[in-house]
C-alpha cells in the first residue's frame, strides 16, 4: 500500500452539511474545537468515528466528515465499547447531552468509566433538555422553572465529573465552548490520553437557556494544576464551583482491550469437546 | 474569558504578516458560517450581509497577500497563526448570533470584531521592537480603523431594533 | 416410516440428590453406545436443593421430542415432586422405582396405576463409605438399559476426574451396588441396543449447537447479558470466540448489549447477542435502528414462558409476535426459527450468513427447550453459507451508503475505508445517509429495505417440507420433531400426512407456502401459545388453501407427538 504523506487542514474534517442548530448555539463552537483537535492530531478521517446518541449535540457527527452513528437515545457508549473493542485501530470519540448522557445514559457512563475501554466522551451540557424543548435535565439548577417542572425541580442536579471519578474514568476536563481553541487542545490531550477520557463542555443554549449567557463571565481556569491523585481529586471535584475549566484529573489505567486470541484453528478443535 | 486574546508571538515581518492573514482568513470562515446559519434558518436579508461581509473579509485578506509579495504567507500563517487562548480577534462570536438577528445585530458583531482586530495591531505596534514589525503594524492598525469606520457608516442605514425583535409566535419544534 | 422405538426415563431428586448428574451421565453412557438419545430436566424454584428430574429419551433414531410417557422412573426422593405433575406422565406399564423412605408417591403417578418396585436407596448408599443414592439409582437404569458397570461409569469417572480417587471409588461402589439390586427388576420391556453406526457424532445442547454455528457463520464479536435459558450460549462463546480470535463484551444490561453489536457490526465485525423475551423487549429500540440504518445484527432469542418474567425455566412459543411485528414503524426485517438441536448449529449459522447478505438484523427464535436439553446428533454437515458483506471498497466521488441497487443492497463503507465516511442514522435519510423527511426519499428507502428481503432467493431452507396426504401439520421450532414424530404414528395407522414447518418465518414465503401446501386438504396448526400467534400469523400473510385447524396451548408442558396425533385423528 501506497503510504502517502497526507497533511490535513480543520476544513478537511468539516462536512457539507449545515447544522441545524439554532444560530447562537455553543455546539457550533464544540464543532470548531472538534475538527480543529483531529487537524492538530493529524488523523486521517476514516480513522475516526463520532458516535452520538439522540439531542441537539448528537448531531454533530453528520457535521463532520469523518464516519458517524447517530443512534438511540442514551446508548452511544455501549455501541462505541462494541466498536472499539473489536476496531482497537479507529479513533472512537462519543458526543453527548446532558440529557442522553446523563439521564437515560447513566448508567451506561457509569460503566464506560468502569470498563475504561479507550475513547473520548464528550458531553456539551446546556443543562437543559433542548431538542424536546426544554424539560430540565440531571444538571439542571434546582428553582430553573420549566414547563415540567413549575418552580423548578428542587432536586440536587447530578455532578457528572465526581462520578465520572468514582466510576473509574482515566481523564476528567471541563471546556467552555466559548473558548473553542483551549477546548481543542484538551480534546487533543483526552484524545492521546490512553482508556476512557471524559470530556465535559458547558455549551450554552440559546433557546431555552438565555441566561446562560451570562457563563462566559463564570467560568474561569481551575485554580490548581491538574492532579493524578484520585483522593485530590475527589476533594476538589467535590468543592468544584461547576466552572473550574481544564484538565482536572489525569490518571494511570490501563485501558480494557480484550486481547485478540489466535485466529488461524481449524474450527474443528471448538467440536472436539461435543465428540462422543 | 472576555479578556482579549494572547497573540501568538511575533518576532519579524514574515510572522506578522501570516498573523494578519489568518486574521482575515479566520473571519472569512467565520462569516460564510453565520451565513450558513441564516440560510437554514430562513433569515435572507442576513445571509446576504453575512456573505458580504464574508467577501469584504477576503478582499482584505488579498491585500494583506499583496503586501507580502513573494512570501508565502498562506504557508506561514498555516504552520503558526494558532491563537492559543480564546479566538482570532476579528472572528465574529458565534454565541451572539440569532435566528432572527437584524442587520444592525450583524453589523454590531462585525463593528466588535474590527475594534478587536484595531486593538491586537495597535497592542504590536506599542511592543513591536523591530522597527519594520512596527511600521507593518501601524500600516495594518490604519486599515483597522478604517473598516471600524466602514461599519459605521453602515449602521447609519440601519436603526436599533425595537425590543420585540427576537418575539417569535411559533414555539420551538421538538425534532425527535 | 414406522415408529421409533424407544425408551423414556425420569429421574427424580431434591436437595442434592444429584438427579440432574445421574440423568446426564446415563444419557452420555447410552449415546458412547449407540443409541440416539435427548435429556431435559425440569426444576423447582431454588436456586440449590431445589426438586428436579432429569428427563431422558433413548431411541435407534435421533431424537426431538419428548416422549408421551416415561416408562421407568426412579425416584431417589419424593419432596416436592408432585409440583412436577403433568410433566412427567405416567401409565400402567411404568415401572417406578422409589426409596420407601423417600416421601410419598406423587397423586398423579399412584391414579395411573404405576408398577412399583421398592428400593431403598438412602440405606443401600449409607453402606458404602461416601456412598450416594443416585449412584445407586445409576447402577439401577444402567443394568435395566443393558450396559455394563464400565460404560455406565465412565461419564462419572470424567466428572470426577479431580476429586480424587476415594470420590470415585465412592461411585464405582454405588453403582455396583445398584447394578447387583437390578438383577432382580423386570423392566417390562425388550431393548436391542443400537449398532454404532459410522457417521461422527456429538452431545451437546442447542444452546452450545447455536453457539457453534454463529461461529461457523463467521461471528467473531458478541455482547452478553445473562438471562435464563440462553445464558449457555453466551458462555459457551466466551473461551471460544477467543479461541478463533474473536471477543465477547460483557454489556451492563441489555440495552447496552444490542447497541454493543450494532457498534461491532457498523465497524465491520459479524456480531451476534443471545437473549430471551424479556431482553429482546429492550432490545427493540435498537433493532428498529440496525433496520433503519441497514447494519447487519443477531440476536437469538431462547423463548421462555411468557408475558413478562412469565416461567423462565419453562419452553413456549409466545415470542413470534414481538420478533416480528415488534418494532415500531415498518421494519422489514429477518426472523428464523432452528427446529431442532442439531438445527441450531445449521439455523445460525445461515441466520449470520443471511443477515450479513442483507445487511439486516436477524432475529433467531430458539427456546430453552432446544437450548437447555441435551442430545445425540449427526456432526452437522459444514454448509458454505459464511457471512459475506457487500463492503464498498475503492471508493470514488460521492459516497452514497444507501444507494438504490438491482438487488436493494447497497455497498458498506467500513470505517477507515478512505472515502467512505458517511454518518449512520436511524432518520429517516436518502441515499447518502443524510437525513431527511421528504416523501420521496422516505418511500424509497422503505421500499428499498422491504424489497431487498422480498428479492431475496432464500432457497430450499426456508423450511422443512415433508411427506404427503390430505392433512397437513404446520408448526414450527421445537415443536417440529413432535410433528414428525405425529405423523410417523398417523402413518402407521394408514393416515398419510404432510408436515411444513418454516424455518424462515419472516418476510413471508407465500409462494413457497402455497406450493407446500398445494393438494392439501386440512391444515393442523401447532403451535406452544396461549394466543395462537403462528396461526394468526398465517392468516394475515397466506391465503390458505384448505380449512385450518389450531392445536395450540401455552407452555409449560411440552407438546407431544402423541398429542399431535390424536388431534390429527380426531380431524376426518
Amino acid at each position: 500500500m501506497n503510504v502517502e504523506a497526507r497533511a490535513f487542514k480543520q476544513a478537511d474534517y468539516k462536512s457539507d452539511v449545515k447544522p441545524i442548530w439554532c444560530p447562537g448555539c455553543g455546539d457550533y463552537h464544540v464543532l470548531m474545537s472538534f475538527t480543529r483537535a483531529f487537524a492538530q492530531l493529524g488523523l486521517p478521517p476514516e480513522n475516526i468515528v463520532v458516535v452520538s446518541g439522540i439531542g441537539c449535540s448528537s448531531r454533530i457527527p453528520a457535521y463532520t466528515n469523518c464516519y458517524g452513528f447517530h443512534g438511540v437515545h442514551g446508548r452511544s457508549l455501549a455501541l462505541a465499547a462494541g466498536l472499539k473493542v473489536t476496531r482497537p485501530d479507529l479513533t472512537v470519540v462519543v458526543a453527548s447531552g446532558d440529557g442522553d448522557g446523563y439521564s437515560i445514559g447513566g448508567n451506561h457512563f457509569l460503566h464506560a468509566c468502569r470498563r475504561n475501554v479507550d475513547m473520548t466522551y464528550v458531553v456539551m451540557d446546556n443543562h437543559i433538555y433542548g431538542m424536546t424543548k426544554g424539560q430540565p435535565s440531571p444538571t439542571t439548577e434546582p428553582e430553573f422553572d420549566t414547563a415540567l417542572s413549575p418552580g423548578g425541580t428542587k432536586v440536587r442536579p447530578f455532578h457528572p465529573l465526581v462520578v465520572a471519578l468514582a466510576s473509574g474514568a482515566n481523564f476528567i476536563a471541563r471546556c467552555f465552548s466559548g473558548d473553542p481553541n483551549h477546548t481543542a487542545d484538551v480534546l487533543v490531550e483526552a484524545i492521546k490520553h490512553p482508556g476512557f477520557s471524559f470530556v465535559e463542555i458547558l455549551s450554552p443554549c440559546v433557546t431555552f437557556r438565555p441566561d446562560e449567557k451570562a457563563w462566559k463571565e463564570q467560568v474561569h481556569p481551575a485554580p490548581v494544576a491538574e492532579t493524578s491523585d484520585q483522593g485530590k481529586a475527589a476533594r476538589r471535584l467535590m468543592t468544584d464551583d461547576g466552572f473550574n475549566i481544564g484538565i482536572l484529573y489525569r490518571g494511570t489505567r490501563a485501558p480494557y482491550q480484550p486481547a485478540a486470541g489466535k485466529s488461524d484453528i481449524d474450527l474443528t478443535e471448538l467440536e472436539k469437546d461435543f465428540e462422543l | 474569558m472576555s479578556k482579549p486574546p494572547a497573540a501568538p508571538k511575533v518576532s519579524n515581518l514574515n510572522d506578522l504578516l501570516a498573523v494578519a492573514y489568518q486574521i482575515e482568513i479566520d473571519a472569512v470562515e467565520r462569516y460564510r458560517l453565520l451565513a450558513d446559519q441564516m440560510e437554514i434558518h430562513n433569515n435572507p436579508e442576513l445571509v446576504k450581509i453575512f456573505r458580504d461581509l464574508s467577501r469584504a473579509e477576503g478582499i482584505h485578506g488579498e491585500e494583506i497577500r499583496r503586501l507580502a509579495g513573494d512570501f508565502d504567507v498562506v504557508a506561514h500563517a498555516r504552520e503558526m497563526a494558532q491563537f492559543a487562548k480564546g479566538e482570532s480577534p476579528e472572528e465574529a462570536d458565534l454565541g451572539s448570533a440569532h435566528y432572527l438577528m437584524t442587520p444592525w445585530h450583524a453589523l454590531q458583531m462585525s463593528l466588535a470584531g474590527e475594534k478587536r482586530a484595531l486593538a491586537y495591531f495597535t497592542s504590536i505596534t506599542e511592543t513591536a521592537k523591530d522597527p519594520k514589525v512596527k511600521e507593518l503594524a501601524s500600516e495594518l492598525m490604519e486599515e483597522e480603523a478604517e473598516h471600524v469606520n466602514l461599519v459605521h457608516r453602515l449602521l447609519r442605514k440601519y436603526p436599533e431594533p425595537s425590543k420585540t425583535w427576537a418575539d417569535d409566535l411559533d414555539p420551538p419544534q421538538s425534532l425527535e | 416410516m414406522a415408529a421409533s422405538p424407544s425408551i423414556s426415563i425420569a429421574i427424580i431428586g431434591s436437595g442434592g440428590a444429584g438427579a440432574l448428574t445421574t440423568g446426564d451421565s446415563l444419557l452420555e453412557t447410552a449415546c458412547a453406545a449407540g443409541w440416539h438419545g435427548l435429556s431435559t430436566r425440569t426444576l423447582g424454584p431454588q436456586i440449590r436443593g431445589g426438586e428436579a428430574a432429569a428427563l431422558i429419551r433413548l431411541a435407534a433414531h435421533p431424537v426431538e421430542s419428548l416422549p408421551d410417557r416415561y416408562d421407568l422412573i426412579i425416584g431417589i426422593d419424593w419432596l416436592n415432586a408432585h409440583r412436577f405433575g403433568s410433566e412427567i406422565k405416567a401409565g400402567p406399564r411404568t415401572l417406578v422405582i422409589s426409596d420407601p423412605r423417600g416421601g410419598d408417591l406423587p397423586t398423579m403417578m399412584t391414579e395411573a396405576s404405576v408398577r412399583v418396585v421398592e428400593m431403598p436407596l438412602k440405606e443401600m448408599a449409607k453402606a458404602i463409605p461416601d456412598g450416594r443414592p443416585n449412584m445407586i439409582a445409576l447402577g439401577i437404569a444402567g443394568r435395566l438399559l443393558g450396559f455394563s458397570v464400565e460404560e455406565t461409569f465412565a461419564p462419572i469417572e470424567k466428572r470426577l476426574a479431580d476429586k480424587g480417587p476415594a470420590a470415585l471409588e465412592a461411585s464405582l461402589a454405588g453403582i455396583k451396588v445398584g447394578f447387583g439390586a437390578a438383577a432382580s427388576i423386570d423392566l417390562g420391556m425388550q431393548l436391542t441396543t443400537p449398532k454404532a453406526g459410522d457417521a461422527r457424532r456429538w452431545l451437546l445442547s442447542g444452546n452450545e449447537a447455536t453457539g457453534l454455528g454463529a461461529i461457523r457463520g463467521g461471528v467473531r464479536f458478541a455482547a452478553a447479558y445473562p438471562i435464563t435459558p440462553a445464558t449457555e450460549i453466551l458462555e459457551w462463546l466466551a473461551p471460544n470466540l477467543t479461541k478463533v480470535g474473536g471477543t465477547l463484551l460483557q454489556a451492563e444490561d441489555e440495552l447496552a448489549a444490542v447497541n454493543m453489536i450494532i457498534g461491532a457490526s457498523y465497524g465491520g465485525t459479524p456480531a451476534l447477542t443471545a437473549t430471551a423475551g424479556p431482553g429482546l423487549s429492550l432490545m427493540i429500540e435498537a433493532l428498529g435502528l440496525a433496520t433503519a440504518a441497514e447494519i447487519p445484527v443477531v440476536v437469538i432469542d431462547v423463548m421462555r414462558g411468557g408475558p413478562s418474567t412469565g416461567i423462565p425455566t419453562k419452553s413456549e412459543q409466545g415470542d413470534l409476535n414481538i420478533a416480528i411485528y415488534g418494532m415500531h414503524g415498518d421494519a422489514p426485517h429477518l426472523v428464523l426459527a432452528p427446529q431442532s438441536i442439531g438445527d441450531c448449529v445449521f439455523t445460525t449459522q445461515w441466520a449470520t450468513y443471511l443477515a450479513e447478505a442483507l445487511q439486516v438484523p436477524t432475529i433467531v427464535l430458539s427456546d430453552q427447550f432446544m437450548g437447555q436439553s441435551r442430545a445425540a446428533i449427526e456432526r452437522p454437515a459444514d454448509v458454505a453459507f459464511i457471512g459475506a458483506r457487500n463492503v464498498a471498497r475503492e471508493i470514488t466521488g460521492t459516497y452514497k451508503r444507501h444507494a438504490m441497487a438491482a438487488n436493494g443492497v447497497s455497498p458498506m463503507a467500513i470505517p477507515g475505508t478512505r472515502g467512505g465516511q458517511y454518518t449512520a442514522d436511524g432518520l429517516t435519510h436518502n441515499e447518502r445517509g443524510t437525513p431527511t423527511s421528504g416523501a420521496a426519499d422516505h418511500l424509497a428507502q422503505l421500499d428499498k429495505r422491504r424489497d431487498k428481503l422480498d428479492k431475496f432467493n432464500f432457497g430450499d431452507h426456508w423450511a422443512s417440507v415433508e411427506g404427503d396426504g390430505d392433512i397437513a401439520v404446520v408448526t414450527w421450532g421445537s415443536l417440529t420433531g413432535a410433528a414428525r414424530e405425529a405423523v410417523a404414528l398417523a402413518g402407521g395407522g394408514g393416515i398419510k400426512a404432510r408436515m411444513v414447518a418454516p424455518r424462515l418465518l419472516a418476510p413471508a414465503q407465500p409462494e413457497r407456502l402455497a406450493a407446500a401446501l398445494k393438494g392439501v386438504k386440512r391444515i393442523l396448526v401447532v403451535e406452544q401459545t396461549h394466543g395462537a400467534q403462528f396461526s394468526k400469523f398465517l392468516r394475515a400473510h397466506y391465503d390458505l388453501p384448505a380449512p385450518m385447524r389450531v392445536f395450540n396451548r401455552p407452555g409449560p408442558l411440552p407438546i407431544t407427538g402423541g398429542e399431535i396425533h390424536r388431534a390429527m385423528a380426531e380431524w376426518r
